[in-house]
């Protein structure tokens, strides 16, 4: 049915924002826009209208691919069975310290 | 028998708490249910800018009128938040606005109400806002996670709106004769259709359903009514102004104060469309939509041509 509406608002963008420098990109939510510097706009006014941001980064919602959720078990299961990649798995000596 | 088996799974997520997100599977009636509700909330921020918009050119101060400025680009902020949460249930957003100008999707009956002083900027913002954080502040717990998060944002946005509103109506209180007056009018005009917007008593209420169980409502409109006007009492009494119920006393054994019967027969007529602003509200939309339209086809156009150019560079 959106196909047949002929006014359309522009894509859908994803918005990420470094809320502090050393900090990472996170996902803050998304927006409509036609180009990348629309989407940049609209993402600054939608999302750090309070100083939340110290960099954005916009990205066409189309550019994004994810894991599905119904793959998850098999798609994660590889790291399930190799607790050896924790360090609670090696047995430390008795009175060894600062390890 | 795979959907039996799915909607097991689906259950048991809800269950422990698990979050639901775009991509897992939902019962079709779940994903129905939040379309319409947020969606519903959706319209109700856009919408929501009207009344208050009657007011920017008339603030009193400067200082009051970049407050209102911020406060209503908020609401439209909420609204895009919220459009964004509805379009990942697989709708457009053009979809959802097709909907509200054909009157097939509904928002909050509140803002079919005129706002005629500037103390009702305060009423707003203190028992409209007010109300609206006690049922949000509620739904950040809700099952959908985009839902879930936009509530979350919001919630943190709104609290300057409920307290600035305050402001307003607590400074006009103190103020004259003439404008404690205005105060009280504002209160008496708001208060009954603010602790309206919860909707039905839990008896009557046609869209509850499996909204429970499911656990996108957590909890009930009359707890969510009970929980705004226990606070919202103190509040009235320490600015003078008297709540316009009667019927409003504490009752120390069920540690809630008890309240007047509203009148669901005004309620149902305003959601019906026969409020004193609904035709208002909905042609200003259309009217605003339409007149936006040549800025949608060229900044569309923009973007071809700006892709075009870059093909042949």
């Amino acid at each position: 049915m959106s196909k047949n509406i002929k006014d359309n608002q522009g894509d859908v963008w994803e918005v990420f924002v470094q809320s502090k420098p050393g900090l990472p990109h996170k996902h803050a939510g998304s927006l409509h826009a036609t180009d990348k510097e629309m989407a940049l706009q609209n993402a600054r006014d939608l999302y750090t209208r309070r100083n939340e941001g110290t960099c954005i980064w916009v990205v066409p919602l189309n550019a994004i691919t994810s894991s599905m959720p119904e793959d998850s078990e098999s798609f994660f299961d590889p790291s399930d069975d190799k607790a050896y990649r924790h360090p609670t798995h090696y047995i430390m000596p008795e009175g060894a310290k600062h390890i | 028998m795979e959907d039996a088996k799915k909607l097991e799974e689906f259950q048991a997520k809800i269950d422990a708490e698990i979050k639901i997100e775009p991509k897992d599977w939902m019962p079709e009636d779940y994903r129905k249910h939040l379309q319409r509700q947020i969606s519903q909330h959706a319209h109700s921020e856009v919408i929501g800018m009207q009344p208050e918009g009657n007011w920017i050119s008339r603030a009193p101060s400067l200082r009051a009128k970049v407050v209102l400025l911020a406060k209503i680009q908020d609401e439209a902020g909420h609204g895009q938040y919220l459009y964004s949460a509805a379009e990942t249930l697989g709708k457009s957003r053009d979809e959802y606005i097709e909907e509200l100008q054909s009157e097939k999707a509904k928002y909050s009956s509140i803002f079919n109400y005129p706002t005629l002083t500037w103390a009702d900027m305060g009423a707003v913002g203190w028992l409209v806002d007010g109300a609206a954080i006690v049922n949000q502040v509620s739904l950040q717990r809700t099952s959908y996670g985009p839902y879930a998060r936009a509530m979350v944002r919001i919630c943190k946005e709104e609290s300057f709106h409920q307290r600035q509103g305050y402001e307003i109506i607590a400074h006009m209180a103190q103020g004259t004769p003439e404008q404690k007056a205005m105060a009280q009018d504002a209160l008496n005009r708001f208060w009954w259709p603010s602790i309206m917007m919860f909707g039905p008593h839990d008896s009557d209420s046609p869209n509850t359903g499996n909204a429970t169980l499911w656990k996108i409502k957590r909890e009930t409109n009359d707890e969510l009514r009970q929980k705004f006007i226990d606070k919202t009492v103190g509040q009235a009494e320490i600015i003078g102004l008297t709540i316009p119920d009667p019927d409003l006393k504490w009752n120390e054994a069920r540690g809630h104060y008890d309240f007047g019967k509203m009148d669901w027969d005004e309620f149902w007529n305003v959601v019906k469309g026969n409020g004193p602003c609904n035709k208002q509200r909905l042609e200003h939309h259309k009217k605003a939509h339409k007149e936006g339209k040549w800025v949608r086809e060229a900044a569309l156009t923009y973007a071809q041509k700006q892709k075009e150019k870059q093909m042949v560079a």
